[in-house]
């Protein structure tokens, strides 16, 4: 048995993604436990591991936590990328949530149904690119320093460099109106732990492929 | 003007309602904002006083805050109702989480058509009994301590009564079966700052009506055709 995290989800990016992003951010190596079928979550349910009978479930230091919020706040408090005091973890909480609603948008488009996707993905790219990603340009812009916040790598940055590139595999152009924040993706992707984990062969999940939503469904529902 | 904080959001419960009882509940008088009509709305985006276009606003501290989550997160910070440590902050946040998601199907409620109205209510009584009531009542008989986490009133505990509240008013006798919960009700209900708010005349918003659906609706231009979760 090992001390590192271990992290129970299926083989895909899902809502646990954003914490192996931070995980791998931090310099935390990290083991994980994939759900192929419907049993292995109803085993999970059964032996009392799922507080709320829902994945992502993420063990680590003695602890069975779920919610990734929770999740991810604990990890970013353990390994310092919460802002040194209150109103810094405002900041960061604040830019956070809006990245996680944008995040919901990008990540349940594979799962709508087919006649609404053309909306769902008209709505996304509407949101992000008048929405959120003119709120983040700006506040870089404003200060004029690498991080989002308290000029200190944070949560918000790795959170926001996962957002840009999923959104721009979503419309390869996306950032075409944003010099600022293409120039914060350059440099934070340069980050040695957040390089080695866009490098192949890491843990980072690839897009959610359309052949294999009725499986993943299968899992939940 | 005041240091109270100051809260922007239409005159019912929404997503404000949670920061209404944190702030009561940590004894913090504050003002609010009513939004009424789409010219307030729109006079606030035009100000740059809504960082994401959106409602909960509340200006703290210096600060416009926006986003349910993180003004919360402030307001137990900064009141001591976030736990001693990282450990108790982690349980509070996962008992929270486990409570918003639970509200979350009670939020959009009203906005549900009659026939919706009566699939989700279903719901919610569902998942209340067989999800989300059975995990807090195994928390508290595991520990028989009075608060949900570290032996100490917590932002944890304002959320869960304010949860259990909202489902009992959609099925008054919902806590049969769960007799811890009914102690915590009637002990957290008891607790001055809390038992203030739950008098009349209090902050507290009453259940959200179709005059507040109308309002949201104008106001926001959104919400026309909202199906279940």
């Amino acid at each position: 048995m090992s001390g590192k995290p271990k992290l129970h989800y299926f083989n895909g990016r899902g809502r646990m993604e954003p914490i192996r992003w931070l995980l791998a951010a931090a310099g935390v190596e990290f083991e994980e436990c994939f759900m192929e079928a419907k049993d292995d979550l109803i085993k999970l349910q059964k032996d009392g591991s799922l507080l709320f009978q829902q994945v992502p479930m993420v063990e680590i230091d003695g602890m069975k936590m779920v919610q990734t919020r929770a999740i991810l706040n604990y990890i970013a408090g353990k390994y310092n990328l919460y802002g040194k005091d209150l109103k810094e973890r405002a900041l960061i909480d604040m830019y956070v949530e809006a990245m996680m609603d944008l995040n919901e948008l990008l990540l349940s488009y594979p799962f709508q149904p087919a006649d609404k996707k053309e909306q769902h993905f008209a709505n996304t790219v509407d949101k992000a690119t008048n929405r959120y990603f003119p709120v983040f340009e700006k506040v870089l812009k404003d200060h004029g320093q690498d991080f989002l916040v308290g000029n200190q790598f944070s949560r918000a940055d790795v959170q926001l460099l996962e957002i840009l590139l999923m959104a721009e595999e979503c419309k390869p152009d996306i950032l075409a109106r944003f010099p600022v924040l293409q120039r914060f993706k350059a440099k934070i992707s340069n980050v040695p732990t957040i390089k080695k984990f866009l490098q192949p062969g890491s843990q980072r999940k690839p897009p959610q492929e359309e052949k294999d939503v009725p499986k993943v469904l299968k899992i939940f529902y | 003007m005041a240091g109270k904080p100051k809260l922007y959001y239409f005159n019912g419960r929404g997503k404000m309602e949670s920061v209404r009882w944190l702030l009561a509940a940590a004894g913090v008088e504050y003002e609010e904002e009513f939004l009424e009509t789409r010219e307030q709305y729109e006079k606030l985006l035009q100000g740059g006083s809504l960082m994401f276009q959106q409602v909960p606003m509340v200006e703290i501290d210096g600060m416009k805050m926006v986003q349910t989550r993180a003004i919360l997160s402030y307001i137990a910070a900064k009141y001591n109702l976030y736990g001693k440590d990282l450990k108790e902050r982690a349980l509070i946040d996962m008992y929270v989480g486990g409570t918003d998601d639970l509200m979350g199907f009670i939020l959009f409620f009203p906005f549900l058509s009659a026939e919706d109205k009566e699939k989700q209510l279903a719901v919610i009584v569902q998942k209340a009994t067989s999800r989300y009531f059975p995990a807090y009542e195994k928390v508290l008989k595991d520990h028989g301590q009075s608060f949900l986490v570290g032996n100490n009133f917590s932002w944890a505990d304002v959320h869960l009564l304010e949860a259990i509240l909202m489902v009992e008013e959609k099925k008054s006798d919902v806590l049969s079966g769960f007799p811890q919960l009914e102690a915590f009700k009637t002990r957290i209900s008891s607790i001055p700052t809390i038992k203030k708010f739950l008098e009349p005349g209090s902050q507290r918003k009453p259940v959200p009506d179709d005059k507040y659906v109308e309002t949201v609706r104008r106001v926001l231009r959104m919400y026309y055709n909202l199906k279940p979760n």
